[in-house]
């Protein structure tokens, strides 16, 4: 069968790869360019898990082909980690309210916190817990990722 | 899970699209948009197309546009916009309700209007909002442009009279002009943000005495494909709303539910005359505010 | 935020810290068996049976074989050939299990043949070339029938569905019922949900033809998993190298994928190529045998006029499903707190496990504990109810009082301590019980369906199975191992090496704090590292809330000899007695002469390298090692069938308000109040969440979750549209208020907490809803209680 080349920006960088049109977005990203942070939970989109940025919103990127993502600009979990390699404070709120456990959903759930602040600088819980509603947890029962997402919010408020 | 293999082409016009819809063959043929509802079932290999006809780069299909007494939505708009426009909050108040029950914020941002009322989902949100309001979808091919409306294009579950050489471009959906025009909608699911077990939405627009002059209701998951309520449509034109109880007495003539894992057709069947009942008394409601 | 009341008096342990584990994961940088790459790696697709029962005619495999990029395809006889049966909790001879069915299939979805391919996409491509000729056969699908009615046999060679049987009587159980005013009997029933974790389950294995090693890396949560690999493969458990630093996405106590490790191994040996099977989500709900229990509870509680309960009989059946491997012990455990945290003086339990033609069941979360927590509590309602008493009331006459520990129950546990009062009136208070009631009230009156709900709940921590023993006498172990070793290196760094790997629980985040604290070293300087199991010390896996009683014990004992060690050099190198050492703060000094003294990293340095400057006959370097015995365990059950079970018991109090839509039948939590008391936490962090975590989990159990089943054997919840996990939206927010009760038995009093919002949640929702349905005289004590229950218990109720 014969593959397609794909050009696709991620985390900034321009790659180009040669894909399977069935080939998923997510298994391109892990298998191809071995950026693994995006997770695989249940391969017909209701966990959240493989969530990532696609032109500037979050996608589920188990349910678009690779193919698909020719030309578009793509950030996973390891995009948020600034150039200098030091983490978001998105990331480090993650860890100071120890909002995981396992860590197996903390890259998708973390793609749609960063989404939600990108358009709602001050969200209230039920804004928090609508825009990770489409991420399950299974570990944490939400609360501390909540919190989390809470205190980035307000650390940016206050400038810090 | 992984999909069956397939051909891939991203062409860049309607035209484009339509041949090679019609040069299929004995080939199936699939156009993806936003994928949301088809690569679920390509991953289980319940379907399993020869040729996908990405139609994310053609021009146009994409806007939205008042057209005065009705809006046109290009087949390919993504959900997200449709939630995000101004234009459809002021002018289909009832899609705007219903919006934000569709999917989570991830599958709106590739879900499409055309893909979602292609597919035929028994609780679509927005096939009921767009069937409840005698909405018409745009259909081409090779040899025609059809416009056809969406009373009668629901077939059964997830079936919908679309042909294989057809693509769906525009969704032409009638908007009120009313003084005084208010809407409803209410859906249960097992958790929230699933697909509704039984949903329900009305627009209804009262008269300056507080008769109901128009009144568009549909219902989703009972019946195989979502349901105009048109018996029940009857009933409320002309009447007050203070005999709405007796709208709904002919429901179970028009409702055909089915019992699966999520519900049974018992409680599918009553709690749909609960949520239209609800949905209809929001919506009057909503209308009486408008008018005072 | 949780509230503490005890402050803490260490200067690390019980103090809001940083994990170490979060650091890699919120940046993707995890290492979960996914992203495990061995060069050469092939991949495994396997094909289900469509059939609840059927006999296997024929498999043809030629077509799959002969597309390009599949190296093999494997079927259950060559498998069952060359490998040995796998392992059951109970004395089964003549239930066979293997990875792939063998002859017949014993539910849909069990594996018949595995393709190995250069990538996922063409194995699963294979898989549906192989030809399968089937004999359906009628299946055993109903648990009660399973009993006594004529059913298709599961297992023909064991010649019924029963798998186990049998009753306990501990205390004078029909003197105490004869001498109570009342007795109620009543049924409650748990479905059959599971744990479900994110990340499915997954193994890589490599077989090194000249070193005769077998790499595994594996999503793994499971005791003895080395032994039975090496078992099966019939090969010594020293061939065998289980990787325990992979990252676990999430097990909860499912984790067990012994079938998917040895079709792999074989695979890998039998091919020469390192062979990796990562389940999609469809392979793991209908074939990953990791259902849970499900289980129909009939209970009879005899008490007097105060409710005060004098004995109680339960007979639990439960259902495992077509392989049982550990899950009929899941109805042993529950043995450890079988009355609750109540004060019970007798009881008769019935167990019986059967089997049926549906997906396997394997451990989940409590081993059993949460579904019978769930009958008990509602035995308390039940009492409560009965008797027209307050249902806070009646809990708080029955539990143990904070002067009688250590209490020992029927069957033999000795519960260490707690002051279960003062958690419960916690629990109240900080709920507000009162004005939550009012509130419900104020619902009511608008027509509503409110309810609040109590329950309260025991977990057992520390894992010592001896009810094993109590099932199979042919299981006679009496310890469950846990052990760490420390190593300060010459530049005075710390390393613990533990044994195990971590699904979540944070063990190096504990294994550095408690070391931290005893050395009174910084625990982010601490490194903990996961030993494989040929370097590793003995370990039974980080299962039964036990990790933070045993590891942390045996973590607290090697540091604790690894500053006696440091002490005896540096009082040596002064000059004086060790006693007259005194550490803090990283100096050894002398008592009363203070400027005489060694940093820490000079007597590192002395350790290793100055041999001359060392006391003689001391060991060079500086390393210890605990293997630490469960606290309390060793001894096989006396004559009475009694037995010490878990040694450590946390406590808990849950409180919800709930809401239900008349019209749907959906409920709605409105708040979640608890309080808990699992002695003194080593990271509050950690605790908290694996607390309202298990809450989560628990309310999936009692209102979403069910694995259901049509009449004919088909699973209708095979995907996560089907499976209803909750979703944030789902799950309210809980205040919890945390106690300490410090357990006398492990070495800063730390108890278990992995477990107990699991056991106490579902309870407490079930409480809380039947609190709601109590004014229209509605009852359901079957979970999980969907949307759907409800609104038809009401709808036949106004006919
Ligand atoms: S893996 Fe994509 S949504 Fe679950
Ligand atoms: S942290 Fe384990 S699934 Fe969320």
């Amino acid at each position: 069968m014969k593959e397609i080349e794909v050009t696709l920006t991620v985390n900034k960088r321009v790659h180009t790869v040669n894909v399977a049109p069935r080939m998923t977005l997510v298994d391109c990203l892990r298998d191809i360019l071995r950026l693994t942070g995006t997770h695989v939970g249940c391969e017909h989109g209701v966990c959240g898990a493989c969530s990532v940025m696609f032109d500037g919103e979050p996608v589920r990127s188990c349910l678009m082909f690779a193919v698909q993502a020719e030309g578009h600009e793509i950030t996973t979990v390891e995009g948020l980690v600034g150039e200098d390699g030091e983490i978001s404070d998105l990331q480090d709120s993650f860890w100071e309210c120890h909002a995981m456990q396992c860590g197996y959903c903390t890259p998708g759930m973390l793609i749609s916190s960063h989404a939600l602040l990108m358009e709602n600088p001050s969200p209230d819980d039920h804004d928090i817990r609508e825009a990770i509603s489409g991420n399950l947890c299974r570990c944490t029962g939400y609360q501390q990722i909540v919190e989390a997402v809470k205190m980035a919010a307000e650390r940016r408020q206050e400038g810090l | 899970m992984k999909a069956a293999t397939f051909d891939y082409v991203r062409p860049a016009s309607v035209d484009e699209v339509c041949r090679l819809l019609a040069d299929a063959g004995e080939m199936e043929r699939k156009i993806i948009a936003g994928g949301q509802t088809l690569v679920p079932l390509m991953a289980m290999r319940m379907s399993r197309p020869d040729m996908l006809i990405d139609i994310n780069d053609v021009n146009g299909l994409s806007e939205i546009e008042d057209k005065g007494d009705h809006l046109v939505i290009g087949g390919c708009t993504r959900q997200r916009a449709l939630e995000r426009s101004e234009i459809i909050s002021k002018r289909l108040p009832l899609l705007a309700k219903a919006i934000r029950k569709v999917g989570h914020i991830q599958t709106r941002n590739r879900g499409t209007i055309g893909g979602s009322i292609v597919h035929g989902d028994p609780t679509a949100e927005i096939s009921m909002a767009a069937l409840a309001l005698e909405a018409s979808v745009l259909l081409r091919s090779v040899s025609e442009e059809k416009e056809v409306p969406l009373d009668g294009f629901f077939e059964a579950a997830m079936v919908t009279n679309i042909e294989p050489d057809q693509i769906l471009t525009e969704v032409r959906i009638p908007v009120w002009e009313g003084a005084s025009i208010g809407t409803g909608f209410y859906e249960t699911a097992s958790r929230e943000s699933d697909y509704a077990i039984v949903s329900a939405m009305a627009q209804i627009e009262l008269a300056a005495d507080g008769t109901i002059v128009k009144a568009a209701v549909s219902a989703g998951g009972v019946a195989p494909c979502p349901l105009k309520l048109r018996g029940v449509e009857l009933a409320l034109k002309g009447s007050k709303p203070a005999e709405l109880s007796s709208a709904l007495d002919g429901l179970d003539e028009e409702i055909d539910p089915d019992t699966d894992v999520h519900a049974t057709a018992g409680y599918r069947s009553r709690v749909a005359r609960r949520l239209i009942t609800r949905a209809i008394e929001d919506a009057v409601s909503e209308a009486k505010n408008e008018r005072d | 935020m949780g509230q503490t009341t005890t402050l803490s008096n260490y200067r690390y342990v019980s103090r809001k810290r940083r994990t170490k584990e979060d650091r890699r994961f919120i940046t993707g940088r995890g290492k979960f068996v996914a992203d495990v790459e061995v060069p050469g790696m092939k991949h495994v697709a396997v094909l289900p049976s469509p059939h609840p029962r059927a006999n296997i005619l024929k498999i043809d495999t030629s077509a799959a074989m002969s597309m390009s990029g599949v190296h093999y395809v494997l079927t259950g006889d060559e498998l069952a050939r060359e490998t040995s049966s796998l392992f059951h909790g109970l004395d089964l001879p003549n239930v066979k299990w293997h990875p792939l069915a063998v002859g017949m299939t014993r539910y849909a979805g069990e594996w018949v043949a595995a393709v190995v391919a250069d990538t996922r996409y063409i194995a699963e491509d294979a898989a549906e070339l192989i030809e399968v000729e089937y004999e359906s056969l009628p299946a055993a699908v109903d648990t009660e029938k399973m009993i006594d009615e004529d059913q298709p046999l599961v297992h023909p060679e064991h010649g019924s569905n029963i798998l186990f049987r049998k009753t306990w009587e501990w205390g004078p159980v029909a003197d105490d019922f004869a001498s109570m005013p009342h007795t109620i009997s009543y049924r409650a029933r748990w479905g059959r949900s599971s744990t479900v974790p994110i990340e499915t389950f997954g193994v890589v294995a490599k077989w090194d033809e000249t070193t005769e090693v077998m790499d595994v890396w594996a999503s793994i949560q499971m005791p003895q998993y080395q032994d039975q690999i090496a078992a099966v493969l019939r090969m010594p458990m020293n061939n065998v190298r289980v990787h325990n630093d992979v990252d676990v996405g999430g097990s909860y106590g499912v984790k067990r994928g012994i079938k998917h490790t040895v079709l792999v191994c074989y695979l890998a040996k039998r091919l020469g190529v390192p062979v990796r099977f990562i389940e999609d989500r469809l392979d793991n709900m209908s074939g990953g045998d990791a259902h849970g229990p499900d289980r129909i509870f009939d209970v009879t509680m005899a008490f007097d006029d105060d409710g005060v309960i004098k004995s109680m009989k339960m007979r639990a059946l439960d259902d495992v499903g077509a392989y049982p491997g550990r899950a009929p012990l899941q109805l042993g455990k529950p043995m450890t707190a079988l009355c609750g945290p109540y004060r019970v003086n007798s009881i008769e339990y019935e167990a019986i496990s059967v089997t049926s033609n549906k997906t396997g069941q394997v451990p989940v979360r409590g081993f059993g504990q949460a579904p019978t927590n769930f009958a008990v509590e509602t035995g308390l309602e039940r009492v409560a109810k009965f008797l027209g008493l307050d249902r806070v009331e009646v809990r708080a006459r029955n539990l143990v009082r904070k002067d009688e520990f250590p209490w020992k129950i029927p069957p033999g546990s000795l519960y260490d301590s707690g002051d279960f009062h003062a958690v419960l009136d916690s629990a109240i208070k900080t709920s507000d019980w009162q004005e939550l009631i009012s509130r419900r009230d104020a619902l009511r009156a608008e027509g509503k369906l409110a309810g609040v709900g109590i329950a309260t709940c025991l977990e057992p921590g520390g894992g010592n199975n001896i009810f094993e023993y109590l099932f199979n006498p042919k299981l006679e172990i009496t310890t469950f191992v846990e052990s760490v070793l420390i190593k300060v290196e010459p530049s005075g760094a710390i390393t613990a090496v533990m044994c195990t790997t971590t699904s979540g629980q944070g063990h190096e985040t504990m294994v550095s704090t408690i070391a931290g604290e005893e050395l009174e070293r910084d625990p982010d300087t601490i490194r903990v590292v996961h030993g494989d199991s040929l370097e590793a010390l003995p370990t039974r896996s980080p299962v039964a809330s036990r990790m933070t009683i045993v590891l942390g014990t045996a973590t607290s004992n090697a540091a604790r000899e690894i500053k006696d060690k440091m002490i005896t050099i540096a009082a040596y190198d002064i000059g004086v007695e060790k006693e007259q050492i005194e550490y803090a703060d990283g100096e050894f000094s002398m008592r009363g002469e203070p400027e005489k003294k060694l940093s820490w990293e000079e007597v590192c340095h002395i350790a290793h390298k100055q041999f001359h400057r060392m006391p003689p006959g001391q060991e060079l370097g500086l390393q210890a090692y605990s293997v630490q015995q469960v606290p309390g365990a060793g001894q096989l059950p006396n004559e009475k069938n009694e037995v010490p079970l878990y040694p450590c018991f946390s406590f808990q109090a849950h409180v919800p308000l709930v809401e239900i839509d008349r019209d749907t039948g959906k409920v709605k939590l409105h708040d979640y109040y608890i309080a808990h008391d699992c002695g003194t936490a080593i990271n509050p962090d950690i605790v908290r969440g694996m607390i309202i975590g298990g809450v989560a989990h628990g309310i999936g159990a009692a209102l979403y979750e069910k694995f259901e089943y049509d009449p004919d054997g088909q699973l209708l919840a095979g995907t996560f549209v089907d499976y209803l996990l909750p979703s944030s939206h789902e799950i309210p927010t809980v205040t919890d208020v945390e106690h300490c009760t410090p357990s006398p038995l492990t070495s800063l009093g730390q108890k278990g907490s992995g477990e107990g919002g699991y056991l106490g949640a579902p309870a407490a929702v079930a409480s809380a809803v039947n609190d709601a349905l109590r004014p229209l005289d509605i009852e359901i004590n079957e979970l999980p209680i969907r949307a759907r229950d409800i609104e038809t218990a009401l709808y036949e109720k106004s006919k």
